[in-house]
């Protein structure tokens, strides 16, 4: 154990600067370099200590890319990942492999990511076997205390995957990232695939373990809804780049970026009088040319020559409030999109 | 003035053989759906709303027992041999599938696909199908669509993929068009351009559509009339405003107060639904939702409700509505 196992609170959990991954694609032409992708594009961003961050954006926003470089699985092509004060792209290996405890991932398959040929208990401990050697005994005591946790029971230790449902499956998950006692957990569309009422369970679950173990979450989620329920502050992501960021309430009520916007005047509402809002159609546009100008351009009502030729930077729009728009102030004066009633 | 319907189905059930023995995936579904009418069906999954939508397609596997009655225009389908429904498929009744990343075959260019059930149904030259595929998918949205008709599957993006799908299906005008969570491998944004989509085309042609889905926004704002499915019946059905504005059955107020929803603070408890989907193989005697209910009585599990009227055809399949609709009751 050093100092940096307990952070003061102002020092943040997590700080990622200027985190960067360009990925290479396949050669196309022989005289030609091959093409880039940014998937990541100079995101920085903080976890305090027992708070969450909800990542929202579209497939191919670079959520998923920032998970797996804030979970170290990737080396970012630029930029730092410091946890606890340790950036953890210059530990060697060895101490990479244990720090790992402090940091643990869900996946969205709760099919796919427990392996159907091991038990519960051996799925569960894994975590805690790869950081060292355990007695037996030890961690069958600790694999069903973190089970129970989840709510699930001790006779469950020697069952195999296929014998649970969805629900359960990602219980098991859970259960997985909560055994070495993680500061924090990296949830990658943890309920997506899960039917709405036992989406519920899952969201109260996740929401008791913060309460009880000051848990943080990194939840990414195509979900407003779900990272407004969970989240102290959301980060809006579109083509590799944070273009929103703050508080939800803030974010939601006077959202200062059009695509922030757009986001939420997607959701379908659940209730009577639902008539069509016709949504006019919006031309994708391409991650792999980089232009000069604002990524979201292409897309946006409001973008005008300036938009196109000079991309905005983040900035500060209001206490806490970031985004990267020319004209925020005017789209933060916009009547808010309605947040649904009841 | 109320014309002939054009889908009647009625008493429909379906008995699928499973490794657990036989196993009522469907039961008792009736309803009517006119013609330009659209239709909704929301549940969670094992609630017999895709197996509903296979059998009305005729893609049951052969060891699944069928009863009750499916006419189109009032013509039985059930027991139509299966060389007749080859007939009906693609051509008078279509589907859009969830997933169209394995709905397209990578193997074959996109214009080939979009041409087949022309083809197959219409007898026009490949020329003619090939510039009517074109058509399609220029009405569907596709960039560049006569350029882009020889590509293959793997080279679009789900979004354009799904209205590549959306052309194969609508390629022959069907009169029925069947969407099985059209948009639930899409991303928000999309899910309304293809929402918008369908609803174009479908007002365009006076198409009749069955939505199904188990988000009840898409619900809510896509379909005239909605039907809830639980345990393979149908526990709920109405106008989709009705049914919006008072809820009837605990299930449904249960699905609708278990979304999170955009608004709620940091910290909201969801209200769960106790327990879990019941296995089809097993089902309860009486009410398939008995076990999981917050009003249920001894009589509940005797039988099967019957369906109640509550009202402007809106019909809950619960023996308590007095309680359940008591109170205000649940609704937007």
């Amino acid at each position: 154990m050093t100092m940096l196992d307990q952070p003061s609170p102002a020092t943040p959990l997590l700080a990622v600067t200027h985190l960067a991954q360009r990925y290479t694609l396949p050669r196309e032409s022989l005289f030609k370099p091959p093409a880039q992708v940014h998937a990541l594009n100079g995101v920085t961003a903080q976890v305090m200590p027992g708070k969450s961050l909800g990542v929202v954006g579209e497939s191919g926003s670079g959520k998923s890319t920032f998970a797996r470089l804030v979970m170290a699985l990737e080396r970012p092509t630029a930029g730092q990942v410091v946890l606890l004060g340790r950036d953890l792209n210059q530990l060697s290996p060895d101490d990479l492999r244990r720090a790992r405890r402090d940091f643990q991932m869900v996946f969205q398959d709760p099919y796919g990511s427990l392996d159907p040929r091991q038990t519960i208990a051996r799925i569960v401990a894994e975590p805690l076997t790869a950081l060292g050697r355990i007695d037996r005994a030890g961690l069958r005591e600790r694999v069903a205390t973190t089970l129970r946790q989840v709510g699930l029971r001790d006779a469950d230790m020697d069952k195999f995957p296929h014998e649970f449902s969805g629900g359960q499956r990602q219980r098991i998950a859970i259960a997985r990232a909560l055994i070495t006692q993680p500061k924090l957990i990296v949830a990658d569309e943890p309920v997506s695939a899960l039917d709405v009422s036992v989406q519920a369970q899952v969201l109260n679950l996740m929401q008791d373990l913060q309460d009880e173990f000051g848990l943080s979450y990194i939840l990414i989620s195509h979900d407003l809804a779900v990272v407004d329920l969970i989240c102290d502050e959301i980060a809006v992501m579109y083509q590799g780049r944070i273009v929103e960021q703050g508080r939800p309430a803030d974010l939601f009520a006077h959202s200062a970026h059009p695509y922030t916007r757009a986001l939420l005047d997607a959701v379908p509402r659940a209730r009577a009088g639902g008539v069509r809002r016709r949504r006019g159609a919006q031309a994708i546009g391409s991650q792999a040319s980089a232009t000069a100008g604002c990524p979201y351009a292409p897309r946006c009502p409001l973008a005008d020559r300036h938009c196109r030729e000079t991309a905005p930077a983040l900035r500060n729009v209001a206490d806490a409030h970031l985004a990267a728009c020319h004209y925020a102030e005017a789209v933060m004066a916009l009547p808010p999109v309605v947040a649904e009633a009841g | 003035m109320r014309e002939a319907p054009l889908l009647e189905v009625k008493d429909l059930g379906v008995t699928l053989n499973t490794s657990r023995g036989p196993a009522q995936a469907v039961r008792g579904v009736s309803f009517a759906l006119r013609r330009g009418e659209t239709l909704g069906l929301v549940g969670e999954s094992g609630c017999g709303k895709s197996v509903t939508a296979l059998a009305l397609m005729g893609l049951l596997p052969e060891s699944a027992v069928i009863s009750g009655s499916v006419r189109l225009d009032g013509a039985e389908l059930v027991g139509l041999p299966d060389a007749a429904y080859c007939k009906l498929r693609g051509n008078r009744i279509s589907m859009i599938f969830q997933e169209p990343m394995t709905a397209l075959n990578p193997m074959h260019t996109i214009g080939h696909q979009v041409a087949e059930p022309l083809l197959r149904h219409t007898g026009v030259s490949a020329a003619q199908a090939r510039q009517e595929a074109i058509a399609l998918l220029d009405r569907v949205g596709l960039p560049d669509a006569a350029k882009r008709v020889d590509a293959y599957p793997h080279q679009f993006s789900g979004g354009q993929r799904q209205r590549i799908t959306i052309a194969m299906a609508l390629a022959c005008q069907p009169d029925v068009l069947i969407a099985d969570e059209p948009t639930t491998a899409l991303d928000v944004t999309i899910q309304g351009q293809i929402l918008d989509l369908i609803a174009g085309l479908v007002a365009e042609h006076g198409m009749s559509m069955i939505l199904i889905s188990h988000d009840l926004g898409v619900i809510a704002e896509n379909v005239d009339r909605m039907m809830v499915m639980y345990g393979g019946t149908v526990v709920e059905s109405g106008a989709t405003d009705a049914v919006f504005t008072r809820m009837g059955h605990p299930y449904t107020q249960g699905l609708f107060r278990a979304r999170p929803r955009l608004g709620a603070r940091k910290g909201t408890r969801l209200k769960t639904i106790a327990g879990t989907v019941p296995e089809l193989a097993d089902l309860p005697a009486g009410c398939t939702f008995a076990d999981r209910c917050a009003i249920v009585e001894a009589r509940c599990r005797a039988a099967l409700p019957a369906v109640v009227d509550v009202g402007g055809s809106h019909g809950v399949r619960c023996i308590r509505t007095d309680v359940s609709m008591a109170a205000g009751g649940v609704g937007a």
